[in-house]
């Protein structure tokens, strides 16, 4: 029998959230083993098991699986979630691809040097309801289905979720003039893996705060002034 | 009899090389229409065509696609270039992945202040020799087949192949020590579809001149 996936990476959100935000979803039970301190993250660099030294790393059916979207895509095809065909599988893509530009901008945020914070801040917004919210606003409108795509739930739906709620921690009334994604909000929530995942004691990790900013930044060596640095894809106003 | 696929992007490398690659290596001939300036760009957006406002975007099979990974996933999977079950799938995507960090550090050094710019490329030659050409030479080495998985050319093999010659832009002497990805490069480059992409006159484009990256600045409104 197969042992449960086993998740690889520091006590909180980064990059591995969307991961345990799938599984969740797909009803899949999962093992986390964090690596707390600098040391930690070393010795499990030199094990041999990070295949370019980098986490998230997942234990699964028998392989090490590196590099996030390799992961995400591994677990949406197994179970179900990455569309019926080809062309569903590109709509998905483009949803979840601009949705992680989005997410990493969140992400990131609280890495900002101290007087850039405002400015971060009020971009992030900007975009999330100029550039992304729309874009899914309208999906929902016009095909007027309760998912995204092929009229049943994927990745897509599933990582449209979590970032909505991210962005609400940013600004509780972000979606106000998004009356189908509030609705979307409520439905997919109440959906039974996902509203388990959503309560109190479950795998979701909380944001990031004081004490947890300082472990990330000790065990990662972090440079000064994270934000723009990092938004490799938004780096210009293309 | 579908339409060739119709690339839109600047007339330079950027997030749109790695497609133009791909689709060589499919054997698949496109076509081009270039953004000269920000009004081109403009006359895109403003006609709705792409989903985030952004390129790269392909027209193919009816659809518009943007975003670079969705479109490369796209081409892989319609042209059998990405394994033969989910198992070689995630190793592609492992291995693709991890050439694309290498990439993308690359493709950043074009907008680096020039302060920082020996730094970074010391980080770059660093992170090719001990970091990502290793993992490589050793999947080649430890199965010794000709190609990184499954016995047979996937995506994979394109994207280290196209990493490989910027990085030997950068520094010949960096792929020195790696023979087998040296050898794997040489056998991707003779593939008659992939030969003719890397001819002059064929749709490869060339390093970024200061020229063409102030173009690209104006068009992407990049300070």
């Amino acid at each position: 029998m197969a042992g449960k996936p086993r998740l690889h990476y520091f006590n909180g959100r980064g990059r591995m959230e969307t991961v345990r935000w799938l599984l969740a979803a797909a009803g899949v039970e999962f093992e986390e083993q964090f690596f707390e301190t600098r040391d930690e993250f070393e010795k499990l660099i030199q094990g041999g098991t990070l295949m370019f030294e980098q986490v998230p790393m997942v234990e699964i059916d028998g392989m090490n699986l590196v590099e996030t979207r390799a992961i995400l895509r591994y677990i949406a095809a197994k179970y179900d979630l990455y569309g019926r065909n080809l062309k569903e599988q590109a709509w998905i893509d483009m949803y979840v691809e601009g949705l992680k530009d989005l997410s990493d901008m969140i992400m990131y945020f609280p890495l900002s040097l101290p007087e850039e914070k405002d400015m971060n801040l009020e971009y992030i917004l900007e975009r999330a309801t100029s550039r992304f919210f729309p874009v899914y606003e309208k999906a929902l409108r016009n095909h007027g289905q309760d998912f995204l795509v092929g009229n049943r739930l994927s990745w897509a739906d599933i990582q449209l979720l979590e970032v909505i709620l991210m962005a609400e921690e940013c600004k509780p009334s972000v979606l106000s003039d998004f009356p189908l994604l509030q609705e979307f909000k409520a439905r997919i929530s109440h959906i039974p893996t996902i509203n388990k995942f959503l309560q109190p004691g479950s795998q979701r990790k909380p944001p990031l705060d004081e004490e947890s900013i300082k472990t990330v930044k000790n065990i990662f060596k972090f440079e000064r002034g994270m934000f723009l640095k990092n938004m490799a894809t938004i780096v210009a106003e293309y | 009899m579908a339409a060739k696929p119709k690339l839109h992007y600047f007339n330079g490398r950027g997030r749109m090389e790695s497609i133009r690659w791909l689709l060589a290596a499919a054997g698949v001939e496109f076509e081009e229409k270039f953004i000269d300036t920000a009004e081109d760009l403009d006359k895109l957006k403003n006609d709705g065509l792409l989903m985030f406002q952004q390129v790269p975007m392909v027209e193919i099979d009816g659809m518009k696609l943007v975003q670079t990974r969705a479109i490369l996933n796209y081409i892989a999977s319609k042209y059998n270039l990405y394994g033969k079950d989910m198992k070689e799938r995630a190793l592609i995507d492992m291995y693709t992945e991890g050439v694309a960090d290498l990439n993308e550090m690359i493709l950043q050094l074009a907008l680096c202040p020039p302060g920082e710019k020996d730094a970074k490329i010391a980080l770059i030659k660093e992170r090719t020799t001990n970091r990502y050409l290793p993992v490589f030479e050793k999947v080649l080495k430890s199965h010794g087949q000709d190609y990184l998985v499954g016995n047979k050319l996937s995506r994979a093999d394109v994207h280290m192949v196209e990493v490989l010659y910027y990085v030997e832009e950068l520094d010949s002497s960096l792929t020195a020590n790696f023979p087998l990805l040296k050898a794997l490069k040489t056998r991707v480059s003779s593939l008659p579809t992939v030969k003719k992409f890397l001819q002059p006159g064929g749709q490869r484009k060339p390093p970024i001149d200061e020229k063409s990256l102030e173009k690209a600045k104006k068009i992407f409104k990049i300070k």
